[in-house]
């Protein structure tokens, strides 16, 4: 008897999770939808787009990410130079190294650490400043002054982030070959423009875009969970702390899925 | 109940049923708030007046049951729909909800940079008679952050009062403030009275300022009117619940577990009128 209802209990478990999974994901959809509705649709139906909180959310998430996001990529082109000359040393192949890094930054790490950088700054501050709110009542306020939450608070982050992921990540990829070219030229006999040359003959643009095309997508998906954890927040300042760690957490794992789902997509479009 | 058409009523709450999850806080609540007049809800903490005064502004989805504003049943009413009965009203929150990211005048000025097509000077002047009404004339720069917890409040009234709304919420206007600045606040709902004639609900714990604002009082104890009518009418009322709040008379001890869980499901049958 007991032993049968433990038998139930699990897969009335892994269901309740699973639906609860499904239902996250859902809610992540509404809100990306509802602000491309508003970005995209409402303006053309004279509804206003509120351009300057777009403007001031790129600053904060774009312009203010540089320094760190030039910092980070800069020492990893560096060390993917370092490790990549461990095996091509042993080949006699050195002049690869620019190849190897360049690939590697363009295609997975200038995105992914880029997003990386973009969760721990912004996508943990959406939370906290939509989670603040909810718990000061301003949400509410704005409804009761007939002003969407979604247009006034999400969507401006959306096009902040549509805008500012590509770009960042743009920059992060050419930090990332700077820094590969310190070790081209200090350790593998390259000069600066033999190395940047053997970078250009090693990369396609498929590399850059597919890697770009992935920075927007984990912008899409750092907004809409910094932006839903926040709007969950519930009454007091330790709920505020509790969503913004959830939506750093999730943010990273999603990523990573996002990251995972269309490297594997853009192998079996393009297997060469 | 009265023909909700009828223009007697600003607000007419027929039959209000609301519930969170599945506890249901209003057990439906039958009243008119009558145009022009202030309207006090009073009642202790937990009481459901708060998700009366929630619900009144569509932040809270009612069960079942009618809320009639301006002649429409705003209860079964879409976001987009209600939005357009929100812009002729206004609430202050009871922390006053400023937007810590803009200035005091910035803030008033938002449903009317939202909503209106005016001028940017013309916002500007509005926003400015709109703090003066409030006396607040010379904070329009200042942000909220550098404000007293009373001028927070007179800046939050300012903002609810900035499209020029026929009825006025008020959510414990003077919780937390000192009496000083409280009698402040009662003072300025009473001007606002005066000057214009707007249809406020204001919902309260405080009971000298009840007394002092009220056109009508309505006690709501634990999701039911015990009572309804004007100040003489609620000092004279015989009703166990009212005579206990009015006379400051504290709630048994509770040392049953039974009767405390009794307590917080709300026996209807004991309080009911």
């Amino acid at each position: 008897m007991k032993f049968q209802g433990r038998l139930e209990a699990i897969p009335r478990a892994v269901g309740a999770s699973a639906i609860d999974g499904v239902a996250y994901v859902g809610g992540l959809a509404s809100l990306a939808g509802q602000s491309a509705y508003i970005i995209f649709i409402a303006p053309f139906r004279g509804q206003r787009l509120h351009l300057h909180r777009a403007f001031h959310q790129a600053m904060a998430v774009g312009v203010g990410a540089i320094p760190i996001v030039s910092l980070i990529t800069f020492f990893v082109g560096l060390i993917m130079a370092l490790q990549s000359a461990y095996e091509l040393r042993r080949l006699g192949a050195m002049q690869f190294v620019a190849g190897a890094v360049a690939v590697s930054i363009l295609r997975e790490l200038g995105p992914l650490l880029t997003a990386i950088v973009v969760i721990g700054r912004s996508g943990s501050a959406f939370a906290a400043e939509i989670g603040t709110k909810k718990v000061t009542e301003e949400v509410d306020a704005l409804r009761t002054m007939a002003i969407n939450p979604v247009a006034f608070l999400v969507a401006p982050k959306f096009l902040a982030m549509l805008v500012m992921m590509p770009c960042l990540t743009t920059w992060a990829d050419f930090m990332g070959i700077v820094g590969g070219s310190v070790f081209g030229v200090t350790g593998a006999g390259f000069t600066i423009g033999s190395y940047f040359e053997s970078t250009r003959n090693a990369i396609f643009v498929r590399d850059i875009y597919s890697g770009l095309i992935k920075s927007v997508l984990f912008g899409l998906v750092i907004t809409a969970v910094g932006c839903k954890e926040g709007f969950s927040t519930g009454a007091g300042a330790e709920e505020v702390g509790r969503s913004t760690t959830a939506a750093v957490v999730t943010s990273i794992a999603l990523v990573i899925v996002v990251d995972l789902v269309f490297t594997a997509l853009f192998y079996v479009i393009n297997p060469s | 109940m009265s023909d909700p058409g009828e223009t007697e009523a600003a607000i007419s709450i027929v039959n209000l049923r609301v519930s969170y999850g599945d506890r249901e806080i209003l057990h439906g609540i039958s009243f008119d708030v009558r145009r022009g007049e202030t309207m006090v809800i009073l009642g202790g903490s937990g009481s459901g007046k708060s998700t009366l005064l929630r619900t009144l502004v569509g932040l809270e989805k009612p069960t079942s049951g009618e809320v009639w504003i301006g002649g429409v049943d705003t209860a079964k009413m879409s976001e987009s729909e209600m939005d357009a009965i929100r812009k002729k009203m206004g609430m202050s929150f009871q922390g006053s909800a400023l937007f810590g990211s803009m200035t005091v005048g910035e803030n008033v000025a938002l449903p009317l940079r939202e909503h209106t097509d005016l001028e940017d000077s013309t916002i500007e002047i509005m926003t400015r008679i709109k703090l003066g009404q409030v006396g607040m004339g010379n904070y329009e720069d200042y942000m909220p952050s550098q404000l007293s917890g009373g001028m927070k409040k007179r800046a939050a009234v300012a903002r609810a009062m900035a499209m020029d709304p026929e009825i006025l919420f008020f959510d414990e206007p003077s919780a937390g403030l000192d009496p000083i600045i409280a009698a402040g606040l009662d003072e300025l709902i009473l001007d606002l009275k005066k000057a214009y004639a707007i249809t406020m609900v204001v919902v309260t714990h405080e009971l000298a300022s009840a007394f002092l604002i009220a056109d009508r009082l309505v006690y709501v104890d634990r999701g039911h009117i015990v009572a309804l009518g004007t100040k003489e009418e609620f000092m004279a009322s015989t009703h166990p619940r009212v005579r206990q709040f009015l006379d400051r008379v504290p709630e048994p001890e509770v040392t049953d577990e039974l009767d405390y869980l009794q307590m917080l499901m709300g026996d209807h049958k004991t309080t009911r009128n």
